[in-house]
């Protein structure tokens, strides 16, 4: 029998620059139906192709820049000249908005989203130029004139698409039924977005490494935010499934994963396990992008006179496969759950999900290069009095592991500098939960000196109000010996 | 602060009255304790809660100062709070309450 110990085989980061669809973010979209001067202050503030492209938190978000270069250089980090111009992205692309627009739109089988005919004539050469994207246009999409654009908007049945702050829409959501709220405009997009963007991560993978196969894909698990579903079933799912046909793996089918922000982790303990187990051989764990938090602290970047950051939307997808005597091993037997009788304090949280599974494995805190967890990108959250998520957690962290005795009291600060990753994702939920980090671990645990990587994820449960637990899991990545 | 609490805080300040009552914070941060500590005295600053123009002046301290870590059992703080005071920015939280109330202490 051959050895079913499940590896990292290939990890993908994809961004998209997406100011247009800022405003349909949830915060914005609420705001600007409040007050609708909003918009033109959003707009003011909103970044270029060109500013997103050479700021440092995207720059290692897509590995061209390792996490450790957030620490020597100061913020602000935007507005700052591109630190290497030319060279190329190796995590996966920061996709603009023109492209993904126009993805939308391929995207959608039930053809809602319509473009407007000239933009989808400036748009399809730069897909057909794209060798990530090409694979993904198989289909041409509806096109509107502009006069049948103006009278869509006019009877206002959907949603004007926007490139940048430029005021000419370039395409048109229709509602999916006019009776079923689950099918608005608002939320087709929400979920295209999920789509496309997740397609975009798996299709990266393929781009990355010729010996993995779209038909190799067996089991897609897509650990997103959206909630696909109707009136009868919000959230039914399955955009797992719908990834893998967008993506062209013809062969795998797939399941939705849902825990909040820490889907990640539960995907990846599910998809290795799939592994482990011999139920497949190949499973692809996928995150697509949030629509809904895009421009979620802008009020604040507004106010503060700083760009827009959350502009960003963001995919990541893993490949999980069997030992291939190279890859870094998921070990199971390391996965730290969050019993309901933990409750929901922090600290009892993080001793069930770091501090048991480390004493289970008789694993010292020395043993560990990294304890990976929520990555959002500080100069989005501190304009916004959230602080630095990642630091506060980290001390968070170090204090548990102090009053557990796995470090001293005086080793909190160093614990944080050594132990840490500072953050630099955009403020996408379960990206942001050490997801993010997946592509960096794998390249360091194989290229580089990481020999393990704790990856822990918690999520809010409270915010969907059936009860007032947080959740937690974390996982083990260890070099191959 | 929480809706809810707002109401529990106004609801408990009618029945004991103003001076018989002692509100202990909680606040991870110190934004989020100086929100909490205006809400009690000077009134809800979001103007969304029933503490909105309603200025109870409440003496306030927080779990970490040493007024009211003296009055919990030493292994019972130790068990519930401490890993807490010693992940948060206690220090700046503890400092920043005893000025707003005035006089540093």
């Amino acid at each position: 029998m051959s050895n079913l110990q499940p590896v990292i085989k290939a990890a993908s980061a994809i961004l998209i620059h997406s100011p247009g669809l800022v405003r349909y973010g949830s915060k914005p979209s609420r705001e600007i139906a409040a007050r609708p001067s909003r918009l033109q202050e959003l707009l003011g503030s909103l970044r270029t192709y060109e500013q997103a492209e050479n700021y440092l938190p995207n720059d290692v978000f897509l590995g061209k820049q390792s996490p450790q270069s957030l620490l020597e250089i100061a913020r602000p980090w935007f507005n700052q000249p591109a630190l290497k111009p030319n060279e190329a992205f190796p995590f996966g692309e920061l996709v603009e908005e023109e492209r993904f627009i126009a993805l939308l739109a391929v995207a959608d089988v039930f053809k809602h989203v319509h473009l407007l005919e000239r933009f989808w004539e400036d748009a399809k050469p730069r897909l057909d130029r794209s060798a990530l994207c090409r694979p993904l246009v198989r289909v041409d999409p509806p096109l509107l004139t502009r006069e049948q654009l103006r009278s869509e908007i006019e009877r206002g049945a959907g949603l004007p698409l926007y490139v940048g702050t430029d005021p000419e829409p370039v395409g048109w959501v229709r509602h999916g039924n006019a009776e079923d709220e689950s099918l608005t405009a608002h939320i087709l997009l929400e979920n295209l977005c999920c789509k496309v963007s997740a397609a975009l991560a798996v299709r990266e993978i393929f781009h990355q490494d010729g010996n993995l196969k779209p038909q190799d894909a067996h089991f897609v698990l897509s650990c997103s935010e959206e909630a696909v579903g109707d009136r009868y079933q919000r959230g039914g799912g399955n955009l797992a499934k719908a990834i893998a046909e967008f993506a062209g793996c013809d062969l795998a089918s797939g399941v939705d994963i849902k825990d909040f922000c820490a889907a990640p982790i539960p995907a990846m303990v599910m998809g290795a396990a799939m592994v482990q187990s011999g139920v497949v051989e190949n499973v692809l764990v996928v995150g697509g992008s949030s629509l809904p938090k895009l421009g979620m602290k802008f009020l604040y970047h507004v106010e503060k006179g700083i760009p827009v950051l959350e502009d960003m939307q963001a995919a990541v997808a893993v490949w999980i496969g069997r030992d291939d005597g190279l890859s870094p091993i998921i070990n199971l037997a390391s996965v730290g759950r969050h019993p309901v009788r933990s409750g929901a304090g922090v600290d009892q949280q993080l001793k069930a999900i770091v501090v048991e599974p480390l004493e289970r494995l008789s694993l010292d805190v020395a043993a560990v290069d990294k304890f990976v967890s929520e990555l959002h990108n500080p100069e989005i959250t501190i304009p916004a009095n959230g602080g630095d998520v990642a630091e506060r957690n980290y001390r968070m962290l170090a204090a548990v592991l102090a009053s557990c005795g796995k470090i001293g009291r005086g080793e909190i600060a160093e614990f944080i500098r050594k132990k840490g990753v500072p953050g630099y994702v955009p403020t996408q939920g379960h990206i942001a939960s050490a997801f993010a980090y997946v592509p960096h671990a794998l390249r360091g645990l194989t290229q580089g000196e990481l020999r393990r990587c704790v990856l822990f994820a918690r999520a809010s449960l409270f915010l969907g109000q059936m009860t007032q637990l947080s959740d937690g899991m974390s996982l083990l990545l260890e070099r191959h010996p | 602060m929480d809706l809810e609490v707002q109401g529990r805080v106004k609801e408990l300040a009618e029945q004991y009255g103003k001076d018989d009552l002692v509100v202990i914070l909680g606040a991870p941060n110190v934004d989020s304790c100086l929100v909490q500590f205006e809400t009690i005295t000077r009134g809800d600053p979001t103007y969304a809660g029933p503490l909105a123009g309603i200025e109870l002046g409440l003496r306030a301290f927080h779990i970490f100062e040493p007024e009211v870590k003296r009055l919990i059992d030493p292994g019972r703080y130790g068990e519930l709070i401490e890993t807490l005071e010693l992940g948060l920015e206690a220090e700046a939280i503890v400092k920043a309450l005893q000025e707003a109330r005035g006089g540093g202490k």
